[in-house]
Parts: structure tokens; sequence; C-alpha cells
């Protein structure tokens, strides 16, 4: 188990987003949350990824505590994410768009860059190769040099992937990463998740598309209002009355 | 005492200008979540207008005025259409420079027609009167009371009718409002024309009593964003009563601490209020 | 790299005219004006790398400009301090002051902070303007000295003043280029696109923008600092907030997040106002609707179209070779064929 979630819980206002949920993330596996719109799904995620900072219940990543640590900390650590809509710097080449991506590793600082030190050689190289290494891996080498705003939908996607990637992550969290892209497509990003879990890197998703996450997720925990209805294999939770209900909206029987 | 119910008044007559032009600026920054830098050249404008009008035509001062909330109630139409429509899409960063480039035309444009000169508006309400023992032109009163009635007026028109009910929906929730078959067009257009409106009746009230000249914006506009950070963006009530809160700090300030840093006072109260909440009083946390 | 062997072109071209240009054209008027240009371009770089690269649009750059040449009148006027220290220190002081107000400033964001940095601007202001006892108020401050100075360079002339800007300038361009391109400039860049996303691919976003906003500040201060011992006379009106208008609209022309930006938007605009001088009071009727327009059609100015319109060309120039080759490929089948059918 490689992320555990103790209790977690998200209050607005009055509103509870989501409500004492405990959740694990196996490793190496690819593991789905599911749920109707509104279920608090992406809450969730931003809730592991620091973005928000739980009400209440704690967040263990490799047996340490990082409830209350921020985004880049968190990522530092090994936990990269992607958003549903990318915002990539469209005048920018997609390199340049994912060189960024291994600045975390990097020590480089102002005065590095201002007397191009040997320092700040050593680590352009680095996060360079580490770029193109990356695109290679979601198979965009072709589209490297391009402007990032002239390539497809489905590339921008393979481009947030990358960019993930080249943080070296242990485990990517991935928000709706099928949304918006035709059938075909959605089978070529179904495939690199798989690709990553075999590089050893663990794979969380959100997603819509049943079929897919049924066929794909290893492990998949449903959401309803805010609180875990399900947790387990896709059969047993395509079995379960509970999540039937939560997505049908009427008894199991019925 | 006498000094202090003096200042009170005064306090009250400032609050009503910056209420007025404050309401204006949240009215719109409720609907498109733009910072209109432009707002204070319309209430500058409203001001020349209105002289020019009296001063050029012999007008009468309620016609001139009534003239001049038109015009600039369709300059601020007019705003919003060439220039804040087509940058809807853009990012952050450039409705707010459009908006600058708008101050400054309009300012420039004031200088080449009325010149750099500072000019007194002549009020038909110039005489003294006396108030439960304190002294006051006409002119202060009618401030007062002319203020409050454009706020009711305004209270009514978006409680109790259709179009003035659309004006809320959309400042809630811009989509949904879309959603629900509201032309959010129109009901732009209808804001900006309201928030020009509103500016050109805190110009047109208060120029009596101040002087008007290119210029005479900037601290208003500067005061009023203050004010409606204090009152929460986009908040109706929050605009009325951040101005007179800052109208009665201000003339209190300026007689009991000095009278050349008393436009510093809204500027650090802002500064602090920031410093302590981010996103602004009464700001919808973590959303 | 083929985009920098053609810039290498501009830039080698400016310099050589920016070096020259006393030879040639003599005049001690348009001296003056080209000097005064040089400072505004160094404090519009400071403002680009801020809201240009960053995102961050600060309207309090005038004050942060009225505090370098303040802090330099009054090092040098009632202290008496060797210009040289008096110059670092003005720098420092301003910068220390932009940390602060970075400080609070930057965890507002996008409206918020544009409105924040305007009072602190006015704030500035209004302090240089109402403490006679330190600055002189609107009396302003008289009597500052030129550079001392270096060995045997003497700056008294304005001709070695000018070259003395031009050197500062000449260092901030490439302060900035190496900035831009560098780990540290794309980090900048990644925040002014998300900052949700810089800090996922862990970019602590605030220590970053602090950064930006110290070093934005630094070049106000330098850029005032020397506007200061130029002109020798200053007033409460330098940090006035129309000089951060005119400033926006130098950057805004050339091209807000661009390196050449500052310069181009600069130089014309003063060009251009020099040969209005009859329109002095009034540019700005000219100047905000081009400003509105400007942000309207082209966001990027001047150098960002030149930059759109050379990567389209390029585009085209691809496809062109590509098709070619495409159908040179296939005629070179086809004759294959034809040689292996005759």
């Amino acid at each position: 188990m490689l992320i555990e979630t103790k209790k977690l819980t998200k209050r607005f206002g009055g509103n509870v987003a989501v409500n004492e949920v405990d959740f694990t993330i196996e490793e190496g596996k690819i593991n789905a949350i599911i749920g109707p719109n509104g279920a608090g799904k992406s809450t969730f995620f931003n809730l592991l990824s620091g973005s928000y900072t739980p009400s209440a219940g704690q967040v263990i990543y490799k047996g340490k505590d990082i409830t209350k640590l921020s985004p880049d900390r968190i990522a530092k650590l090994g936990v990269a994410r992607t958003f549903q809509t990318t915002n990539l710097f469209e005048q920018s080449t997609v390199l340049d768009n994912v060189i960024v991506g291994h600045r975390l590793r990097t020590k480089s600082n102002l005065w590095d860059a201002v007397l191009r030190t040997k320092r700040f050689a050593k680590e352009e190289k680095k996060c360079r190769e580490k770029a193109m290494e990356v695109l290679d891996f979601v198979d965009l080498t072709h589209v490297m040099n391009q402007q990032a705003g002239s390539i497809t939908q489905e590339e921008k996607k393979r481009v947030a992937f990358a960019l993930a990637l080249a943080t070296d992550p242990e485990v990517v969290f991935l928000d709706e990463p099928t949304a918006g892209i035709n059938p075909g497509e959605t089978e070529g990003l179904a495939d690199l998740m798989e690709k990553m879990v075999k590089r050893k890197i663990t794979v969380c998703l959100i997603e819509h598309k049943m079929k897919m996450i049924m066929k794909l997720a290893d492990k998949i925990m449903v959401l309803n209002y805010g609180e875990k209805i399900a947790e387990g294999t896709s059969e047993q939770i395509m079995n379960d009355p509970a999540v039937i209900e939560a997505y049908l909206g009427g008894d199991a029987s019925a | 005492m006498d000094i202090l119910t003096q200042q009170l008044f005064n306090g009250l007559t400032i609050g009503s200008v910056y209420s007025l032009v404050a309401l204006g600026l949240t009215l719109v920054y409720g609907i498109l979540h733009i910072p209109n830098f432009a707002h204070g050249a319309l209430y500058m404008l409203g001001a020349y207008i209105t002289l020019t009008m009296m001063l050029l035509w012999g007008v009468h001062y309620w016609i001139a005025m009534a003239v001049s909330v038109l015009v600039v109630g369709l300059l601020g139409v007019l705003m919003d259409r060439l220039v804040f429509h087509p940058l809807r899409n853009a990012p952050p960063i450039h409705d707010k420079i459009a908006a600058i480039g708008i101050l400054l035309f309009l300012e420039a444009f004031a200088q080449l027609i009325w010149g750099a000169d500072y000019r007194t508006m002549e009020t038909p309400y110039g005489q003294v009167i006396d108030i439960f023992g304190m002294t006051a032109t006409t002119q202060r009163v009618l401030i007062n009371i002319g203020a409050i009635a454009v706020m009711i007026l305004l209270y009514l028109f978006l409680k109790k009718t259709y179009i003035g009910s659309t004006i809320i929906a959309m400042a809630q929730n811009r989509e949904g409002a879309h959603l629900v078959g509201i032309n959010t067009n129109k009901v732009a257009m209808l804001t900006f024309m309201i928030s020009g409106g509103l500016a050109a009746i805190a110009a047109s009230l208060s120029a009596p009593i101040n002087l008007v000249f290119p210029g005479m914006g900037h601290l208003v506009i500067l005061k009023a964003f203050v004010i409606i950070i204090l009152g929460g963006m986009g908040s109706v009530p929050g605009a009325i009563l951040g101005g007179y809160i800052l109208g009665f700090t201000e003339s209190l300030g300026a007689t009991y601490i000095s009278n050349d840093y008393k436009d510093i006072i809204a500027f650090l109260l802002l500064v602090v209020i920031l410093s302590i909440k981010p996103k602004g009083l009464f700001s919808r946390e973590d959303f | 790299m083929g985009s920098l062997l053609k810039n290498r072109g501009w830039v080698i071209g400016a310099l050589a005219v920016a070096i020259l240009f006393p030879f040639v054209l003599p005049n001690a008027y348009f001296l003056h004006i080209l000097t005064l240009a040089f400072i505004w371009m160094i404090a519009v770089y400071g403002l680009n790398l801020l809201a240009g690269y960053t995102g961050y649009l600060s309207l309090a750059h005038a004050g942060f400009f009225a505090i370098g040449a303040y802090a330099l009148g009054l090092l040098t006027v009632k202290t008496e301090i060797n210009y040289w220290l008096a110059l670092v220190l003005a720098c420092l002081i301003t910068s220390a002051i932009g940390a602060v107000v970075g400080l609070v400033a930057l965890r507002t964001r996008e409206h918020f902070f544009a409105i924040y940095t305007l009072c602190v601007g006015y704030i500035i202001y209004l302090v240089i303007d109402k403490w006679d006892g330190l600055t002189g108020g609107v009396r302003g401050l008289i009597g500052i000295p030129v550079p001392s100075n270096i060995g045997p360079l003497s700056f008294e002339t304005p001709l070695s003043q000018y070259y003395l800007v031009l050197f500062f300038l000449i260092f901030t361009v490439l302060v900035m280029y190496r900035i831009v391109h560098s780990l540290t400039g794309r980090t900048f860049i990644a925040i002014r696109n998300s900052e949700d996303l810089a800090q996922t691919i862990g970019i602590s976003t605030m220590k970053n923008k602090l950064l930006v906003f110290v070093l934005s500040t630094f070049f106000a201060g330098l850029a005032g600092a020397l506007y200061a011992s130029f002109i020798r006379f200053i007033g409460p009106d330098i940090g006035y907030i129309t000089i951060i208008f005119d400033l926006l609209t130098y950057l805004l022309v050339g091209g807000i997040g661009t390196l050449a930006g500052p310069i181009v938007g600069t130089f014309l605009i003063v060009a251009v106002s020099q040969s209005l001088q009859f329109l002095q009071d009034y540019r700005m009727l000219i100047f905000g609707p081009l400003l509105t327009l400007l942000i309207i059609f082209y966001p990027r100015g001047i150098v960002g179209a030149y930059y759109d319109w050379r990567m389209k060309h390029t585009a085209k120039k691809v496809k062109r070779t590509r098709k070619e080759q495409r159908y040179f490929e296939s005629e070179t089948v086809d004759a294959e064929k034809k040689v292996k059918e005759g």
C-alpha cells in the first residue's frame, strides 16, 4: 500500500464534500475512483495532492504523514497529477513546455542562471534529456518541436502525462484523463496507463467511462455524496447493490 | 461636540458619494468580473457634462444631471460592447490593461475639450441652512437625500423587477443564468448603463462642493476599489456600507489625526485587510 | 538555434546603432531624449519580468521607481556619501521595500493584486508628497550630483552619461536574457500559465513569485536612481500613477512577455511622442486607444506579432518542403517502378 487515507474529510462552509473516506492505493496497480457527478471525486484528488487542506483526517504516503504539506512538497516526494484541462504555453514548443517538469529535481538558482555556471549547464541538459525521454515514452517525439497551440486535444493530454512523468513520480493521479476525446484515442491512453504501471509507476485516476475503467482498473473505489460506498475489484463493484442503486437511482431489485 | 456632529455630517456626505461610485463598480464586477479602472473617468465625465450643460445652454441643474446620466450610461454600454465584450475570454491581465487604456483616453479627451483648469460648479442650492444646531449648505443635504433616494430606487429595481432580478441571477452564476435563458449580453450592457449612470449622479451631486478637473476621478475610483474589497467584491449592500464606513473614517481621521494624511487612511485600511485576508473580506473561502 | 542566430543580427545591429549614434548625429537634444528612453527601458524590463513572464500586473512600480530615485537623491544630497555606494544602496533599499510589499501582495491574485499594488503605489506617492521633512514635499529635491569619477572616467558630460546609462541597459538586457532562457525563467513562465499546475510539478510558487517581485523592483529602483542623477532634480510626480501607465504603454506596444518588447516599445513611443511634440498633454488621446486596441488584437505587441508572423512563415516553409519531399519520393518510386517494369 502506497498511499492511505484515514477518515479524510473536507467541508466547505456547511457542505461536506468528502466525508470520512478510508482508502488505500496499491503500489504498482491501476487504482480508480468513480462516482456520479458531484460525488466529491475531484475534491478527494485535491486533498491527496495537497491543493486543499483537509478539514479532518490524514493522508499517509509511504508511512509518512503528508496531510499538511503544500502541493510542491508533495510533488517532490514523488506524487504527480494532471488536471482535467491542461494549461500549456501555446506559443512555446511541446518540448519547452515539458522541460520545466523536471525543475523540482534540480538545484540551480538565479545566480546559476545569470552567471551561467557549470551546474546551470549540467541541469539544463538533464532537464532537456528528461523531457525528451518522457515525450518518447508518451509517443510524442514527432510533435516535440511544434507549437503547443497547434497539436490535437489527444496530444495535449499526452503532454500533460509527460509533464507529470517528468517529475520522476512514484504515483500519478490522473483527473479524467480521457474526457473529451474519442473512443479510439481513449484506448491509446489506456494502453499508456498500463505502460506506466509496467514502469513501476502507480496510477490512480478519476474516470467517467465505466467500460474502460472496469477493464483497466485493478482496484476501484466508488464515491457518492462524498462518502465511500464500495471498494474492490471491478467484479465486486459491478455486483455491489449500493453501487447499482447510486448509478441507477432506484433500488437494486427493480 | 459641535465639531464632532459637523464631522459626522461631513462623513455622511462623503460616504454617500463613495457609496454611489462603489455601487457602479461592484455591479460591473459582480456581473463580469472586471475591475473597471475606467470607472473613475466615467465619474469625471459625469461632472463635466452636467457642468457644460449648465454653463453653455443654461440648462437647469436637474435636467443637466439627467442628460449626464444618460450620456455616461451610454458610454458605459459602448465600453462594454467595444472593449470588454471582445475580451471576455482573454487572460485576466488583458481587461485590466484595456480599462487603463480607456481611462487614459477619456482623461486626455476631457483635457482637450475642457482644459486642465480646476473649475467650480454653481448650484441653485447654495444657501446655508441650520439643522440641529449645525450649519450646512442645502447642496450637502441634497447629496445625502439624493444618494439615499438613488440607493432605494436601485434596490427596488434589483429586487422587485424581473429585469433587475436577472442582474442578480447573473452575478450569482453566469453560466446558470445563460442556461435558464437570460441574455447575458443584454444584462451586461444594462449593468454598464446603470454603473455609468450611478457615476454620473455621484459626480453631479458632489461637484458643487468639490472641484471639477480631468484628474478628479483618480482618488475616488481608488477609494471605491477599497470600498468594494471592504464590502465584498460584487456585493451591493457591502458597497453601500463600505462607502459610509470610509466616509466616516476619513472625516474623523482628518479632524482628529491629520488632514494631510487623510487620503492615506483608505489605502492603509485596504493594505491591512488584504494582508490578513488575501481574497478580501467576505470571500467564500476554498472555492 | 536558428532563431537565436536570426536574433543575433538584430542584437548586433541595435548595439552598433546605440554606440555609434552620438558620433553620427551629435545632437545634444536627441542624446538627452535617448538617455531618458534607456532609463525607462530598464524600468520596463523590471515590469516585464513580473507582468510579462510571471503574470502579475503590478501597478506599484512607479512608486518603486520613485523610491530608487529618492533613495539616491537623499543619500547623495543629505549624507554626501560616494555616488556609487549610494547607487548600490538605492537599489538595495528599493528591493528591500519590494520584498516587504511582495510578501503581502503576492498572497493576493489577479484583480486583488492589481488593486493592492495600485494602492501601494499611491501610498508611496502620498508619503513622498506629504513627508516634507524628508523629501522636500512638492518642492522636490534639487542638487543631486552626477555620478562621481571612476579613475579617469568622468561623468560630467551628457555624452558620458549616455554611455553610462547604455551600459546599465545592456547589463539589464543581458541579465534578463539569461534569466528568461534558464530553468529559473521557465519556472516563472510555468507560474504564469497556471499556478495550480506549477505547484503540482513541485514549484514553490510563493518563493519564485517573491524572487521575481524583488528582482523587478530592483530594476525599477535602478532606473529611478539613474534618473535622479541624470535629471538631477526630482519631485513627487515621478511616483504618480501616470508614470506606471506610461511604462505599461511602452511594454504593451513593444510586446509583453518578449525580450525585445521593452526596447522596441519604449523607443517607438518616445520617438513618436517627440515628433508629435504639440501633442504632449494629449498624447494619451492616441496612446490610450492604442493600448486598448493592442490588447484586443495584438496582445503580445509588435514583437509578439513579428514572432507569430515568423512562426507561420517557417511553418509554411516546412509544409512546403515536406510536400516537395513527398512529391520527390513518389516520383523516384514511380521512376524505380518504371525502371523495373521496363
